[in-house]
């Protein structure tokens, strides 16, 4: 197992930049979710490090030693391919032990460690099955038998569970993650869904139009968002933004909204006059008849446990998470109030953060 | 079952519009196979019958056209013939009912070979290189790839034959008149064109992720081509080798003008089967019958890569 190391990566197709100056480290045995819409570069970046694809710039190091110029099968990494290529001609136990004949590993030897895998992935009563009649589930577990057998310094997956469906999603997310906290593999995890990243990993990057927007810890992409793309991009429904024009200064520590005054954590830089964004999640509004924001009552969402309500405000529809059993009235005036200790405030220009929570502030670094 | 359905799926055809189908296609394959009865039934008659008007189709068969498609034979006097002892075959016996007596074999059987050699080889030839250029061209930034293909399909825009006094000059000057290696070139050349552009569509449609994989677990390029793209593009090879092979085996023009000894093939030889007083149409129907035989096991033995060849695709496994 091994460190993986990215350097300035880039990669240019013709003209069109697919991956801008990409640098990040996942850890030895961590699991790093590679997060963000369709076509934003995550296969790319994953191809790189797997030297399918070779960069326009930059270095890739696989446990220290520079790969980026190494071809694809001298690098020790496995790719679970978002469609898993299973060779539709080999039966299951060959499909497994494929790799293990490109190393001549002997046939008893080639025998063993592919039932050993089986085992572990529950797939052993379909070895010598053909992989063509093969159902969703199976398949996924076929292509994760195929990567681990070998034992390689890395695992690469791209969309691995793309084409299962809901129901199947959530059962493979917990055997994924199951597996890796057995086998501690270092392993690259490329998926468009927010949940999925948030369940299995341990850092998340998320990336947009070729950019890593943020490189952290689940709480730390979710508590304190670095910019206003990330902050959208995660949770469900995503982070409330409150707009306002001000000038602030290097440790400010309130913002006045339609004059009312909001404290905030500690503002980072000074900033001129411009257009900014308050960041609420859903979660940290209350409803509070004292509060002087106010706002009206626009459409409630009923979730069993909590329902998610929709306020009108001056500043546009802001949605707050609170528990089932309150009752609102459509239309209803009521008044705000935010956990001021998790706001974020974002430069609207740049789309960074200029103060972010707190929380989970100990993480960070 | 009721034959509700979604708006767009299509029907099942009818009991009625099946049967009137099942006509069409029976009365098509009797109508086509009407020469090549004939052809077979003819190669079993005696030359007196095989010219008979109205000709015969109630005839009593003989070996005939076969025996004097394999041998050569000259005339004896029937003391003669009566001095020889006890026939030693069929033939031999219908020889001398003749009249005649075998004077040896005749080119058929070394002409047929030099057929098999020579459309083979340069079927093997034409879809091994079509294949390895297919694979670059669907799998590799090719500088120029488009033109580069556009180029090979213009090959085939002229009948090849339009080139052909260029191409006596060439193998005259060269040595390769009259040569099994000259014309395994010239087939490989004028097919591989078809090869490429098949084959292309058959590469294209195999997801490079088999071999991306292949290549991450440990083979080379080369090893994942020939484990992991080869399998899967059989179907693809089956049926272009078929066209390839129907063309080189069938080539009649380039055949006549560059084979007359040696490395002549089949076709251009069976109409110079000549017997006594004229052609002999028993032999030259029996050596027919005998060269439709090898295209008919191959294309029998592959009919459904065939068949998913000419509809590039359409047809599902
Ligand atoms: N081989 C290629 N040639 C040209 N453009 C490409 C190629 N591969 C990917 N791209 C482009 O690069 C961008 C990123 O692609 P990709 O990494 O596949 O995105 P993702 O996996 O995040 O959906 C897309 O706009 C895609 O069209
Ligand atoms: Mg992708």
């Amino acid at each position: 197992m091994a460190e993986i190391r990215i350097e300035n990566l880039r990669k240019e197709f013709g003209s069109f930049s697919a991956v801008e100056d990409s640098s990040f480290v996942v850890r030895d045995g961590e699991f790093l979710a590679l997060l963000g819409p369709s076509g934003c570069g995550k296969t790319t970046t994953l191809r790189m490090i797997a030297g399918l694809e070779l960069p326009t710039s930059g270095k890739i190091f696989l446990a220290g030693e520079d790969v980026t110029f190494n071809r694809a099968r001298e690098r020790d990494i496995a790719f679970v391919f978002q469609l898993f290529a299973l060779y539709p001609h080999m039966s299951v136990r060959r499909n497994i032990g494929f790799p293990l004949l490109a190393q001549g590993v002997a046939k008893t030897e080639i025998r063993s460690r592919v039932e050993e895998t089986a085992r572990l992935l529950q797939i052993d009563h379909i070895l010598d099955r053909s992989v063509s009649g093969l159902a969703g589930g199976d398949r996924q577990r076929v292509a994760l038998g195929r990567a681990i057998v070998r034992r390689p310094k890395c695992f690469l997956m791209d969309e691995p569970l793309g084409t299962l469906d809901a129901e199947f999603r959530d059962l493979m997310v917990r055997e994924l993650r199951e597996l890796h906290n057995r086998i501690h593999a270092t392993t690259v995890y490329v998926t468009h869904d927010q949940m999925e990243a948030m369940a299995m990993a341990d850092k998340i990057a998320v990336m947009n139009h070729g950019v890593i927007e943020q490189f952290g810890t689940p709480q730390e992409i979710y508590n304190r968002p670095a910019t206003m793309y990330v902050a959208d991009f995660i949770g469900s429904p995503p982070m409330n933004f409150l707009r306002f024009t001000s000038g602030l200064r290097k440790g400010t520590r309130s913002v006045s909204l339609d004059g009312v005054d909001i404290p905030v954590p500690e503002i980072q830089q000074d900033l001129a006059q411009g257009e900014l964004a308050l960041g609420v999640r859903p979660e940290d509004i209350r409803f509070s008849d004292a509060s002087s924001l106010r706002g009206c009552v626009y459409a409630s969402e009923y979730h069993g446990t909590n329902q998610i309500v929709a306020v009108e405000m001056a500043k546009g529809l802001v949605k707050a998470r609170v528990p089932a059993d309150q009752n609102f009235r459509i239309g209803e005036t009521v008044g705000l109030e935010l956990n001021y200790e998790k706001l974020s405030v974002f430069d609207c220009e740049s789309g960074r953060a200029v103060a972010s929570s707190r929380y989970a502030e100990h993480h960070h670094g | 079952m009721s034959s509700v359905n979604s708006a767009h799926s299509v029907v099942a055809p009818g009991a009625t519009s099946k049967r009137i189908a099942a006509t069409i296609v029976i009365a098509y394959a009797l109508i086509t196979m009407v020469p090549l009865v004939w052809i077979v039934m003819t190669s079993f008659k005696s030359p007196p019958d095989s010219i008979s008007y109205p000709p015969k189709v109630v005839f009593q068969p003989t070996l005939e056209g076969y025996c004097n498609l394999f041998t050569t034979r000259t005339r004896q006097t029937s003391d003669y013939i009566a001095s020889l002892g006890a026939p030693t075959s069929t033939c031999d016996e219908i020889t001398r009912s003749r009249n005649m007596v075998i004077a040896g074999p005749s080119n058929y059987w070394p002409r047929f070979q030099n057929s098999l050699v020579i459309a083979f080889g340069s079927t093997f030839l034409a879809v091994s290189l079509g294949t390895f250029a297919a694979y670059g061209f669907s799998r590799f930034k090719v500088p120029l790839a488009e033109d580069l293909l556009f180029f090979i399909l213009s090959t085939r825009m002229m009948p090849p034959i339009a080139v052909a006094i260029p191409i006596y000059l060439m193998y005259r000057e060269l040595g390769l008149s009259d040569t099994a290696l000259g014309m395994i070139l010239l087939y490989t050349a004028v097919n591989v064109s078809l090869a490429v552009w098949l084959l292309k569509g058959f590469i294209d449609e195999i997801p490079r992720e088999y071999e991306e994989a292949a290549m991450i677990d440990g083979y080379t390029r080369m090893q994942a081509f020939f484990k992991v793209v080869l399998p899967q593009a059989t179907t693809g090879i089956a049926a272009t080798a078929i066209f390839c092979l129907i063309f080189a085996w069938n080539e009649y023009a380039f055949a006549v003008l560059l084979t007359s000894g040696a490395a002549q093939t089949a076709p251009p030889f069976i109409p110079t089967i000549i017997g006594e007083g004229g052609q002999d149409w028993p032999a030259v129907a029996a050596g027919t019958t005998i060269f439709v035989v090898p295209i008919l096991v191959f294309t029998v033995l592959l009919r459904k890569q065939l068949l998913r060849g000419i509809t590039f695709g359409a047809v599902r496994k």
